[in-house]
């Protein structure tokens, strides 16, 4: 490997490695996604919380279709592809039969909130304990950019070119908001990667949904606010400004609902 | 000058999406005008007063940089 | 209830016998969703696995019970699930996933008179879509077809075999009498068909191996026709799982070939054309898929004729047509949207060809 810094003597001692970019959960592997994606964000901050948690033995994740369709390429746990929209049901399945497991899902916004609400709502009505990581970037990336469920309003897409009218197509669902009221929800939280302290956050939160899954009291559930520079058409530093100007007032961040709530 | 931080930047990773860029609290990484074996435009550190704060690998969606910060046990050196 | 012989012997239904006979073969979970005329599967087990072992869930659709089932199948689990005719096309998607990925799970159909919401009354009118695939993509199921309660029950065990030993979905297809009628029913005892969690299941990624992962994407063509010649190389394996019954077809000039109720009601006639002369012979498939379609061409070297009989427009009559490849006439006699033939009616179409 080129490396593009001098070594110091100190960088060989145990301790020195204080971001590892690919800890075990992590195979080290190029990504597809586009440049600048959050899903990459996502799926390394996921699995350095499962690697710092010591469960990756215990962890089964679904993963959804769309563009993480490949999240089993660089998960390192075992993993089950879902069909659209199916992967709440997945997970059911695989939770009713290894109840001793941790189970999650990672489902994009057209997966989960457009063709994939029934099972989202109801595996989360029935208080199912796996948990629910939702990947909100407000467009479907692998299609092409069309309008997702999540879509803001006025934003374009490739299916909304003069912007999405809500006279016409509806309103951003939001289906975290909606989750939270489900008595069968234990951990609700909404969160974004698009800062370091973003990411900061969202681990925290990460970490407290797979640790309350533990108390087998209810489903957990995520969503990350994410961006998709080639759908939006943007760079990815202006899509972090999108983020902060665009999405955050409509889907702001924080815990929608606690247990201790 | 003996540098407490540092990161290492793993050239065929990176896209040069820039988001680590606007994410170091120094501005000490940038856009270089290298490219690697897809023509990506890669990013360098281009800094001394690395804190090895994370930030950029935090918000690295290629899992491209790993960070090493001298450990505290081992006395350190004058800056 | 014991006959003295230390048979368990019952007067059941067939939809509570085939319930009843996957939680004897050591099914872990049910996941269903109620349709008439199956829905007493789905009452039956959320009766009793509480009360025994296992796992059930009333789903919310069609759809998410056999996404369940692909989750649950793909963690090693012994699965089935039972629905009739639209909430089988409704599971068709999964299906094909399941097929796909390569995971044993067993289900039933509980054949009802169609198309669209059609009519609760039974019907063999879903042929086509059990045998051919029925979802999206190159691929079969095993079809294995009773023609009786008891035989709900054995396929039960033969299903959960066949769909291990060949890491595929296998379909029960019987109708709505079948789940409607009681019979007497020999059950068989639990525990007799071991099975053991399989080394590519999700069960959690361990040090000592690489991660398993369950999926039906290969996005590389040249890797995708691999997985397809695979799959085909399994579907012509299966030929060894061909089963049939038949009667009186060695003297038979011509020979009723019907399966599930109709065979039964084909058998019938045919003994009424014996009585009158007529030499019949009756050939019924167990299976659907892989379908004998040898033994039928066999029978057409001394057959002079065949009447296909089933409960839908004409479907199998088409594998028969296949198997007798142009020998012989093949006629058919069929009734439609939940209507089921009477002996006199089919023993008139023989009575055609005799003249």
């Amino acid at each position: 490997m080129e490396r593009t810094f001098i070594e110091e003597d100190w960088m060989s001692k145990p301790d020195a490695l204080v971001y590892d970019n690919h800890p075990e959960t992590l195979i080290d592997r190029p990504l597809h996604y586009c440049p600048g994606c959050h899903h990459g964000v996502a799926h390394k901050e996921i699995m350095h919380v499962v690697e710092e948690l010591g469960i990756q033995s215990e962890v089964i994740g679904v993963a959804p279709v769309g563009c993480s369709v490949f999240a089993y390429h660089y998960m390192n746990v075992d993993m089950q592809e879902a069909a659209h929209g199916r992967a709440c049901a997945v997970a059911t399945g695989i939770k009713r039969v290894r109840p001793d497991k941790t189970v999650f899902t990672y489902q994009g916004d057209g997966d989960l909130a457009a063709i994939g609400t029934a099972e989202t709502l109801h595996a989360v009505n029935r208080g199912e304990n796996i948990l629910i990581i939702f990947i909100n970037n407000a467009i479907y990336g692998m299609t092409g950019g069309q309008m997702a469920p999540t879509t803001l309003e006025g934003m374009q897409t490739s299916t909304t070119p003069y912007g999405r009218n809500i006279k016409d197509i509806g309103y951003p669902l939001k289906m975290t908001d909606l989750v939270a009221h489900l008595p069968g929800a234990y951990y609700v939280t909404r969160q974004s990667v698009h800062t370091p302290n973003a990411v900061r956050k969202f681990k925290k939160a990460l970490k407290k949904a797979f640790e309350y899954l533990k108390d087998e009291r209810g489903t957990c559930f995520v969503e990350i606010v994410s961006n998709c520079p080639s759908g939006w058409k943007m760079t990815p530093v202006e899509s972090v400004s999108y983020i902060e100007e665009k999405m955050l007032p409509e889907f702001p961040v924080g815990d929608l609902k606690t247990p201790e709530k | 000058m003996a540098r407490k931080a540092t990161v290492l930047i793993d050239k065929e990773l990176c896209k040069g999406c820039e988001l680590c860029v606007i994410a170091c609290p120094l501005e000490g990484l940038v856009l270089s005008d290298d490219l690697n074996l897809k023509g990506y435009r890669i990013v360098r550190l281009d800094t001394d007063k690395c804190t090895g704060c994370v930030n950029c690998a935090l918000v690295c969606p290629d899992s491209a940089i790993s960070v090493f910060r001298e450990p505290k046990a081992a006395k350190p050196e004058a800056t | 209830m014991s006959e003295g012989n230390g048979k368990d012997v019952r007067l059941m239904k067939g939809n509570e016998a085939f319930a009843e006979a996957a939680i004897r073969a050591g099914m872990d979970a049910y996941f269903g969703y109620p349709i008439t005329p199956q829905s007493e599967a789905l009452e039956y087990l959320t009766r009793e696995i509480p009360k025994r072992q296992g796992v059930v869930v009333q789903a919310e659709s069609e759809v998410a019970a056999i996404n369940m089932i692909y989750g649950a199948a793909g963690a090693g689990a012994r699965v089935m699930t039972s629905s009739s005719s639209p909430g089988v096309s409704l599971m068709q998607e999964g299906i094909s996933y399941i097929a796909s990925a390569e995971l044993p799970c067993l289900l039933v159909n509980i054949n009802r008179g169609g198309p669209g919401l059609g009519t609760i009354q039974p019907s063999q009118g879903d042929y086509f879509q059990s045998t051919r695939g029925g979802g999206h993509g190159d691929y079969r199921t095993p079809v294995l077809a009773p023609a009786t309660v008891q035989e709900m029950v054995d396929f039960v065990f033969e299903g959960f075999r066949i769909a291990e030993e060949y890491r595929t979905p296998t379909l029960i297809l019987a109708d709505g009498a079948l789940g409607q009628m009681m019979e007497r029913v020999e059950l068989p005892p639990e525990g007799s068909l071991p099975h053991e969690i399989p080394s590519w299941a999700t069960t959690g990624k361990t040090p000592d191996r690489e991660s398993n992962v369950i999926t039906s994407l290969f996005i590389e063509p040249e890797k995708m026709e691999k997985v397809n010649e695979k799959l085909q190389e399994k579907y012509r394996s299966m030929e060894k799982e061909i089963t049939f019954e038949a009667e009186n077809v060695e003297d038979a000039d011509i020979v009723v070939v019907a399966y599930g109720l109709s065979s039964r009601i084909s058998q019938k006639a045919m003994h009424m054309a014996r009585e009158k002369g007529i030499r019949v012979g009756s050939f019924r498939p167990k299976t659907l898929y892989p379908f004998p379609y040898e033994a039928l061409g066999k029978l057409a070297e001394t057959a002079k004729s065949f009447l296909v009989v089933e409960m839908n427009a004409g479907q199998m009559v088409e594998d028969v047509k296949l198997a007798v490849n142009g020998k012989r006439p093949v006629g058919f006699k069929g009734r439609m949207g939940g209507m089921i033939p009477d002996p006199d009616e089919i023993l008139a179409a023989i009575e055609n060809i005799d003249n």
